[in-house]
């Protein structure tokens, strides 16, 4: 059997007044049957987008997907899917969790109806059967009082209940794969803690998929076997959990490990943050995208694009820094990666 | 009226500084159908002092939109009061109420929904200060550059439109649009939720900067602990509508007495994946609670592993057990 899902070189821009937006620039990866990846990386990199694109969801125009990029579900090229296959895949075979729930749930519709529709075209259950699956759907992401919830609108739930209700309807036609982007993130801790039990639980169960795009390190932590770093619409880094945790080799991903504070820390000192702000996409650099920030940085990554280096069999990094003739990075990343 | 005796105590506080925003008692309810009542914000009383940081915590739908909100008074009070600078809120005038958006702020917690769709960032971002004629003409784009690059974004984003920004674009976008008019009170909901750990990190180093120099005082609601306990001087735990555990931020991570904030202490998630793979979490056992019509007694005792027979009779009122440390809870 082959890979459930495969991304190659996905191209994505926006035309807009200002000029080409390149919000991602060739990323590959693969997704496996029951297997869960995570992708992280700084604001505006390109996470939404790219999962944008492998639901379909990309508005042309604006939004271009480049020549020469493939989206493969299970084999089928899905950018070249009918309308009909559309609707089939979209829902019932992946679905997507959306990183701001209020625009992608309609406000004048009562949430039960939201989760009660998809139901009614993909699984053929009739009116009351799907009011009735919503329900217990709310109830399974811990909406209190799920019954009269369910009659009420977007407006009048809470931030972090509007995310749960995306999370409701989202699982409500056990996808093959989730896409889920930034889950979590108006959850407070004990409720992030279920709903990715929950996640966990799901693909236990029914085997799904899982894309998490998600800036807490410590879910990705918890849930994720792969991991995936991008930086301004490239992955720059690649591996496993452990590797990406405790040998990290890119220079980006040593300052998303130093930026977390800790628990323990001492009050109100500065947080370690990257300065300088990464490129605009309009006009990406022709060298190392991370550049112009990076403290490491050679006349080289100026000027040239860095090489993929292969690390081990699932780690991958693009640096400059692993080039024979570059200065020893070892040190450099036990002092700054591992010891978190 | 149990919560009075958190006002009786406020004297003494007062002395260690001068109270900027003082709410009393400050209830918020929604009428939602049918004869029912949901109390999001339900008789809460704190204050905040000027250059403070009061951190505000707990489960996603506990009121701390709506506190913040009717704070700042976007929302009218259902009952209670608060004062800013002594001067009610929610009995001001056109005038009064103009020189207080000059002086008071919100970030949102949901940034596109609160971003106008057909104006430039540049025109969202400058709107406070053409409002209040701060700046025009050159002088005015280069305060909107300038904010841009305080949160991490370039000059060139000020000619294009929100839908064209990611999620945490949009966020930062609230985030300079706040500051823009340099207020000294911003009641901040989760500013930092959609951004990845290296931005915030720096917009909260950018907030304590703000703080040291400019001695700006913050309400800054989150649910991610660890940034709130790095950022606040106290926090306060909020349970469906009301404040259940108030004290000095070192002194509720080191001491947590209220079950709930144990439980919610014991939930972080640790970015390590041998750590996340072992530990154990307290999960809270019982059904959440609803606001709708919420019954007498303290809220959490369903869920609560040391309720007892006054528990379901009785609503705790927020005392003062140790210095500064308030907790509702009969155990105390
Ligand atoms: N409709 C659009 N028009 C123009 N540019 C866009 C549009 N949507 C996204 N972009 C740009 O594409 C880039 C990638 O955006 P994307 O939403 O994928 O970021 P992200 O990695 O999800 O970030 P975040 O963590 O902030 O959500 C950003 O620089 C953004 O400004
Ligand atoms: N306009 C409204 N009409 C009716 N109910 C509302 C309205 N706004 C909020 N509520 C209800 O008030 C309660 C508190 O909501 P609020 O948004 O203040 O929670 P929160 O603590 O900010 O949660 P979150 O962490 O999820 O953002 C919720 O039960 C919510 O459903
Ligand atoms: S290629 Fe050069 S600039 Fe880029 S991350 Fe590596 S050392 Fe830094
Ligand atoms: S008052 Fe009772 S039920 Fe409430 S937290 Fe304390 S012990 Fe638990
Ligand atoms: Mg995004
Ligand atoms: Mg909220």
């Amino acid at each position: 059997m082959g890979k459930l899902l495969e991304v190659k070189n996905l191209r994505v821009s926006y035309h807009t007044y200002a000029g080409e937006v390149q919000s991602v620039r060739g990323v590959s990866f693969e997704l496996d049957r029951g297997e869960s990846i995570a992708i992280v990386g700084e604001s505006g990199c390109g996470k939404t987008v790219t999962s944008k694109s492998i639901m379909g969801l990309i508005q042309t125009p604006p939004g271009e997907i480049k020549e020469g990029s493939q989206i493969l579900f299970d084999g089928r090229d899905i950018l070249k899917f009918s309308k009909k296959e559309w609707q089939q895949y979209r829902g019932a075979e992946v679905s997507m969790i959306f990183q701001d729930p209020m625009t992608s749930l309609n406000p004048t519709m009562k949430i039960g109806n939201q989760i009660a529709e998809s139901l009614i075209i993909h699984r053929g259950m009739n009116k009351k059967q799907a009011f009735e699956e919503a329900v217990r759907m709310l109830e399974l992401v811990n909406i209190p009082n799920a019954r009269s919830r369910a009659n009420q609108y977007p407006h009048q739930f809470s931030g972090g209940m509007r995310q749960r209700a995306m999370i409701a309807i989202a699982l409500a036609c056990n996808p093959k794969i989730l896409i889920a982007d930034e889950p979590t993130t108006a959850l407070d801790v004990t409720i992030q803690a279920q709903i990715i039990e929950l996640m966990k639980d799901l693909q236990k169960k029914l085997g799904t998929a899982i894309i998490l795009i998600t800036h807490d390190l410590g879910v990705v932590a918890d849930i994720a076997q792969k991991v995936i770093v991008m930086y301004a619409g490239q992955i720059v880094e690649r591996g496993n959990a452990d590797e990406l945790f405790y040998s990290p080799r890119h220079p980006y991903t040593w300052s998303l490990l130093k930026a977390v504070p800790r628990l323990d820390s001492e009050k109100k000192e500065d947080l370690v943050s990257i300065q300088g702000t990464p490129p605009d996409l309009i006009a990406p650099p022709k060298g190392c995208p991370f550049a112009s920030r990076c403290k490491y940085c050679m006349q080289i990554c100026k000027e040239q694009a860095p090489p993929v280096t292969k690390i081990s069999d699932t780690h991958e990094a693009s640096c400059w820094l692993h080039h024979p003739l570059a200065p020893r990075v070892d040190e450099i990343a036990v002092e700054t990666g591992g010891g978190l | 009226m149990e919560a009075r005796v958190l006002n009786r105590d406020m004297p003494n506080h007062i002395e260690k500084g001068e109270v900027l925003v003082e709410v009393n008692n400050l209830k918020k309810y929604f009428h939602i159908g049918k004869g029912a009542i949901l109390k999001a914000v339900d008789d809460v009383s704190f204050i905040i002092r000027k250059g403070e940081t009061l951190g505000m915590v707990g489960e996603s739908g506990c009121g701390k939109t709506t506190c913040g909100r009717t704070v700042i008074g976007m929302y009218g009070a259902t009952d209670g009061e608060v004062l800013f600078k002594g001067q009610n809120v929610h009995r001001m005038n056109a005038k009064q109420r103009k020189d207080f958006t000059k002086q008071a702020q919100i970030i949102f917690q949901d940034p596109y929904a609160s971003l106008n769709p057909r104006m430039t960032v540049g025109d969202i971002i400058a709107e406070g200060i053409d409002i209040h004629g701060m700046y025009s003409g050159k002088e005015r784009m280069n305060r909107v550059y300038e904010l841009l690059g305080m949160v991490g974004l370039n000059k060139e984003h000020a000619s294009r439109f929100p839908h064209e920004f990611s999620g945490g674009q949009r966020q930062r976008i609230g985030i300079a649009r706040a500051l823009a008019i340099e207020p000294e009170f911003i009641v901040c909901d989760e500013p930092i939720s959609a951004l990845d750990v290296s931005i915030q990190a720096q917009i909260v180093n950018l907030l304590i900067k703000f703080q040291r120099e400019l001695g700006l005082t913050y309400l800054f609601i989150a649910h991610d602990l660890s940034m709130v306990k790095h950022i606040s001087d106290r926090v306060a735990v909020m349970y469906l509508g009301c404040m259940v555990e108030l004290a000095e931020s070192h002194e509720l991570y080191r001491n947590p007495l209220h079950p709930y904030t144990r439980a919610l202490l014991s939930a972080i998630p640790i970015p390590d994946p041998e750590v996340e793979r072992t530990r154990k979490r307290i999960m809270l056992e019982g059904e959440v609670p609803s606001p709708i019509n919420p019954a007498p007694g303290c809220r959490f005792r369903a869920r609560c592993p040391y309720a007892k027979p006054v528990c379901a009779e009785q609503t705790p009122p927020l005392k003062e057990i140790d210095k500064e440390h308030f907790v509702a809870c009969h155990l105390y």
